[in-house]
């Protein structure tokens, strides 16, 4: 009985009192309570339609507000899939593209076809299946088990298998600018750290045929000096100016842009006009965290390239690879 | 609709409320590995990489 109060039919309580809000509208009695002294609509001097009036009004008062905890319950219970459950799907999908990558490698069925080589005309255009894992991505700063297989194509569904290879830009190696998109939070979210990366960090690519090592842009020697800096905050501001500063070209390591600037990716980013004469990466995902408001973009520069030898890998990666 | 669900729960309080901490295990299972995946491409103003935009 003292259970089935505690359930929620507590206003026999407020009933009770007569000076209680609620003490005019009768209590509500349980289905299997009926019957209960003192409780039961037949109460004397309690008009019987008044308190079928009271259920009512009651029932479906308490009705709409459990609907609407419930509502608020569930769209919390969505952030936590977005934030942390959509990676455990994302990591599943990861794995089946690097399986399938690594497969048709063995087989001799490069998705890049042996095509992609140091210095590519910037003109020649490469088809890659879209979809389709045709490179391997290994930043160092992030550890050696920071290892993407990237897929061709930006699309929704492509960047829930991992980073998406922007279709129209070059490819690894070529002359112009290696453009790629991930998530920020969730989905896997393969460029999580991206802010935590300074000027001269290694980012490695690898495909079929060849080693490529990009080197973040931003300059060297101002991050040289700010990484001396003993106060936090002055060193962390120092660094960012580091990598903000943009080299002759006028491509800068680190910039947040809004989400519809596309000269970022542009062969020569921020001069879409003109002709490339260097191989660029370009990595771009949501910023800040947990916001779609702003995107992050790193730039890294072809430092060199190296053909596929057996299971040689270049020096940049001390943890191996995939 | 809770208080319908505890009182056709069987039991004593404590088995009551170790069947009600399962209910809702069960509930937030079926809404984190089956509704929310299969709901989430339908949802709106997801900013994707398209014509105009750059990442994500």
């Amino acid at each position: 009985m003292s259970s089935e109060d505690a359930g929620g039919w507590d206003f026999s309580a407020a009933a009770a009192t007569p000076a209680g809000g609620l003490g005019t509208i009768p209590p509500v009695p349980p289905p299997t309570n009926v019957g209960t002294p003192g409780s039961g609509p037949g109460d004397p001097g309690r008009p019987g339609v008044g308190n079928r009036v009271g259920n009512l009004v009651r029932t479906f008062v308490r009705g709409v507000g459990q609907t609407l905890i419930t509502l608020g319950l569930v769209l919390l219970l969505f952030v936590v899939y977005e934030v942390w459950v959509s990676n455990i799907f994302a990591h599943q999908r990861q794995n089946k593209v690097r399986q399938q990558f690594s497969q048709a490698v063995q087989k001799g069925q490069d998705p890049l076809k042996g095509q992609d080589r140091l210095n590519l005309p910037s003109g020649k255009q490469i088809v890659i299946p879209a979809g389709e894992g045709f490179a391997n991505l290994y930043i160092p700063r992030f550890g050696k088990d920071f290892a993407w297989t990237v897929v061709q194509g930006t699309a929704a569904g492509d960047l829930e298998r991992g980073p998406g290879h922007y279709t129209d830009t070059a490819v690894p190696g070529q002359l112009g600018n290696f453009a790629l998109a991930g998530h920020r939070v969730g989905k896997g979210e393969p460029f999580l750290n991206l802010d935590q990366l300074v000027p001269g960090d290694s980012v490695v690519v690898q495909t079929a045929g060849n080693w490529y090592v990009y080197k973040v842009l931003g300059d060297a020697k101002k991050y040289a000096a700010a990484s001396k800096l003993t106060s936090k905050p002055q060193r962390a501001a120092a660094i960012v100016d580091a990598l903000n500063s943009r080299d002759s070209q006028g491509v800068p390591g680190r910039e947040i842009v809004t989400p519809d600037d596309v000269a970022v990716i542009a062969p020569v980013p921020d001069n879409s006009g003109l002709t490339p004469t260097r191989a660029l990466l370009t990595m771009t995902t949501c910023h800040p965290k947990y916001s779609a408001d702003q995107r992050m973009i790193l730039h890294a520069a072809l430092a060199r390239a190296v053909p596929a030898k057996g299971n040689a890998i270049p020096k940049e990666l001390p943890g191996g690879t995939l | 609709m809770y208080a319908w669900i505890w009182r056709r729960l069987p039991g004593p309080t404590a088995l009551r409320l170790l069947q009600a901490l399962l209910l809702i295990a069960a509930v937030s299972a079926v809404l984190l590995f089956v509704v929310f995946p299969w709901i989430e491409p339908h949802l709106p103003a997801n900013p994707i990489t398209g014509a105009n935009t750059v990442g994500q």
